[in-house]
């Protein structure tokens, strides 16, 4: 018998009870929607978490400063100054020993408050090079960036983060006028674009530079030193922290690349720092790939979920096709004294339940197409629905029509003809 | 004339627990090609039996069966089912239409089953349905029509793959006499233009216009009367 004969006679007797079909394969349905919609929030969750990590950078490493653990029976109440982190020897040491290196860039951090006129923002004034801007993928809004000569005459001058400019100054042009930052004046000569826009994630990310006031480290050092004022549960403490950051960028992405200069960090700062646990290195590249491994993991699971509800779908399917076999005896043993032979009788049922599985399958992609939009409008989480998921599901729902038509499909074929025709 | 059917020493055994039934007991028959035979006796004297050989839906224990010269009684399976679909055709008391298919997709069952092309087989339904008298219903569902036109259906369909004989069992049995006459009209007709016919009935009518009525007991032929 043909094909298009066999669905079209297959479509006419489930449309004979289209409800009975229609719950019969909502099993289905759920299911295939449920794996598109995890599928689609666990993607989106991915490519949120790797377009952070990507705007870090991947060719970069990154070396912070991090507190040391307090040591035990700390002298709390005294005024003492804690010393740690990268200093500007393992900057020249880096710019030094370390191959394969495009550029290395020091930032210092200092919260500060900026002013202009009455109006006043909390906010981080980070001390750096021009380079800077290349290496954290960072794009003017307007005016320009830090140069070298401003760091070589200590020159007073600043670019603001997006989220500082438009605090202070509206919609007006930051740039030419003056703000104040702690005690110190300095004259505004770019802008930066936010950070957050264009990723497609959601608010906070890369909010670092948002906040930021950007002056020539030179400058910074001469103004504010390297003692930082830190207020800890009422006690005033005083850190030394030469620099909070150093990004080295490596002369490729090329994994084999940034390894070897991650493991030469390493070295490096295993020598320098000893065990001082002072100093963190990130190595974005790295986090990408935990990030991969990760949603492999998360995959599987779901992939457990998904075989899970198709199994029941399928079972639900095999119920009904049993009892509909049952219900149309006669009809069996009818088509057979007309000369249908048993495989004529497997066709036919088999084409009924892939039909159902296959049009099942087919409203649940349909429905596995709008969920992850309801969920990404109503929680803001992002989704991502990639054209595999939906070949992956359609294709799993038609698998289960088969599998779990064969037995039904079996058991009518298997019918005595004779037997059959006498049933009532 | 050349014998399109021929049983010898069919018989047919059922177990039933313990007991063996022997349903068919050793039959000998023969029907020559264009015979109208009626086949009459009481309940459980193994008409059904018969006629469920003759249709190939069932094959003897012993003997031998052969169907327009073909040994036909140790077939497989999907060889009966061949022989139902191409040389036999089944007329049931309670017509067996499929309920959800058209008229003339009821006739196309057995047509589709021969793997005929689905626009000839279009063409041979019309044909059979206008044939059958029943050309304005094409379109109908069984539930729309009556009992004596859902028979007619049915004999359309039995004629589908024109069948060197035709099996009926208890035609008129579900319909009122006037019907009933037209339907033994109908096989007549059939008849006459050299089918074989094979009916199984309790109704003395129909044994008046066959050319030969056999009267089974107790799984054998018992007595055989000719009409002259």
């Amino acid at each position: 018998m043909r094909i298009r004969r066999l669905v079209r006679m297959a479509w006419k007797s489930l449309w004979l009870h289209r409800l009975r079909s229609l719950l019969t394969v909502l099993g289905i349905v759920f299911g295939v929607m449920s794996v598109i919609s995890m599928l689609a929030i666990g993607e989106g969750v991915k490519e949120e978490a790797q377009a952070q990590i990507r705007q870090l950078g991947a060719s970069n490493l990154i070396l912070a400063s991090v507190k040391p653990p307090e040591p035990e029976g700390g002298n709390e109440g005294n005024a003492r100054v804690l010393a740690y982190g990268l200093l500007r020897r393992d900057l020249e040491a880096i710019r030094l020993a370390i191959p394969e290196v495009r550029h290395v860039v020091p930032r210092r951090d200092v919260p500060v408050e900026a002013w202009v006129g009455h109006r006043k923002v909390q906010a981080t004034c980070m001390g750096t090079e021009p380079e800077y801007l290349a290496v954290a993928g960072l794009r003017l809004a307007g005016g320009r960036f830090l140069t070298r000569t401003d760091g070589a005459e200590r020159a007073a001058v600043c670019v603001l983060g997006a989220e500082v400019a438009r605090r202070l100054f509206d919609h007006r042009d930051p740039v030419g006028e003056l703000i104040k930052a702690g005690t110190h004046t300095y004259r505004v000569v770019g802008t930066l674009a936010a950070r957050g826009e264009g990723t497609g994630g959601t608010a906070g990310v890369g909010g670092e530079s948002d906040m930021a006031v950007f002056v020539p480290l030179p400058t910074l050092q001469e103004r504010t030193g390297d003692l930082v004022r830190v207020v800890t549960s009422g006690s005033m403490s005083s850190e030394s922290v030469e620099l909070h950051r150093i990004t080295v960028q490596a002369v490729s992405a090329d994994e084999p690349v940034v390894q070897r200069v991650a493991q030469a960090l390493r070295a490096l700062i295993r020598l320098r720092h000893d065990r001082k646990e002072d100093v963190r290195l990130t190595v974005p590249q790295e986090l990408l790939r935990q990030a991969r491994e990760s949603k492999r993991i998360f995959t599987i699971l779901l992939a457990c979920i998904a075989a899970i509800s198709l199994l029941v779908g399928g079972i639900g399917i095999m119920n009904i096709m049993l009892a509909t076999v049952v219900e149309r005896t006669r009809e069996i043993g009818v088509r057979r004294a007309l000369g249908a032979a048993r495989r004529h009788i497997v066709a036919q049922f088999l084409a009924e339940t892939v039909l159902l599985s296959v049009g099942g399958g087919a409203l649940g992609v349909g429905l596995g197409l709008l969920l992850p939009q309801v969920v990404t409008w109503t929680l803001g989480m992002p989704t991502l629905v990639l054209p595999e998921f939906l070949v992956l599901a359609f294709g799993i729902s038609a698998l289960v029509g088969v599998v779990f038509g064969l037995y039904p499909a079996a058991r009518a074929a298997d019918l005595d003809p004779v037997e059959a025709l006498r049933h009532e | 004339m050349t014998a399109i059917v021929r049983l010898e020493g069919a018989t047919r055994l059922y177990r039933m627990g313990e007991h063996t039934v022997r349903a068919l007991d050793g039959v000998d028959l023969e029907v020559p090609e264009g015979q109208y035979l009626a086949v009459m006796g009481p309940s459980g004297s193994g008409k059904s039996t018969l006629l469920n050989l003759l249709g190939c839906l069932d094959r003897p224990t012993t003997g031998r069966y052969w169907l327009a010269g073909r040994d036909v009684s140790r077939l497989d399976d999907a060889a009966l089912s061949r022989e139902r679909n191409r040389r036999l055709g089944f007329v049931f008391q309670s017509y067996n239409l499929i309920p959800h298919l058209t008229v003339l997709e009821n006739i196309e069952v057995p047509l589709d089953y021969a793997g005929v092309a689905p626009r000839t087989a279009r063409e041979r339904s019309t044909g059979l349905a206008r044939r059958m008298g029943l050309g304005e219903r094409t379109d109908h569902r069984p539930g729309q029509l009556s009992g004596g036109q859902q028979q007619r259906v049915a004999i359309g369909r039995a004629l589908a793959n024109d069948p060197v004989v035709l099996l009926a069992d208890e035609p008129t049995g579900n319909l009122d006499s006037a019907t009933g006459l037209e339907i033994l009209d109908v096989l007549d007709g059939l008849c006459a233009a050299g089918r074989t016919l094979i009916v199984v009935t309790h109704d003395p009518k129909v044994a008046t216009r066959a050319h030969r009525t056999i009267h089974m007991l107790d799984g054998r032929i018992d007595r055989e009367e000719r009409r002259a």
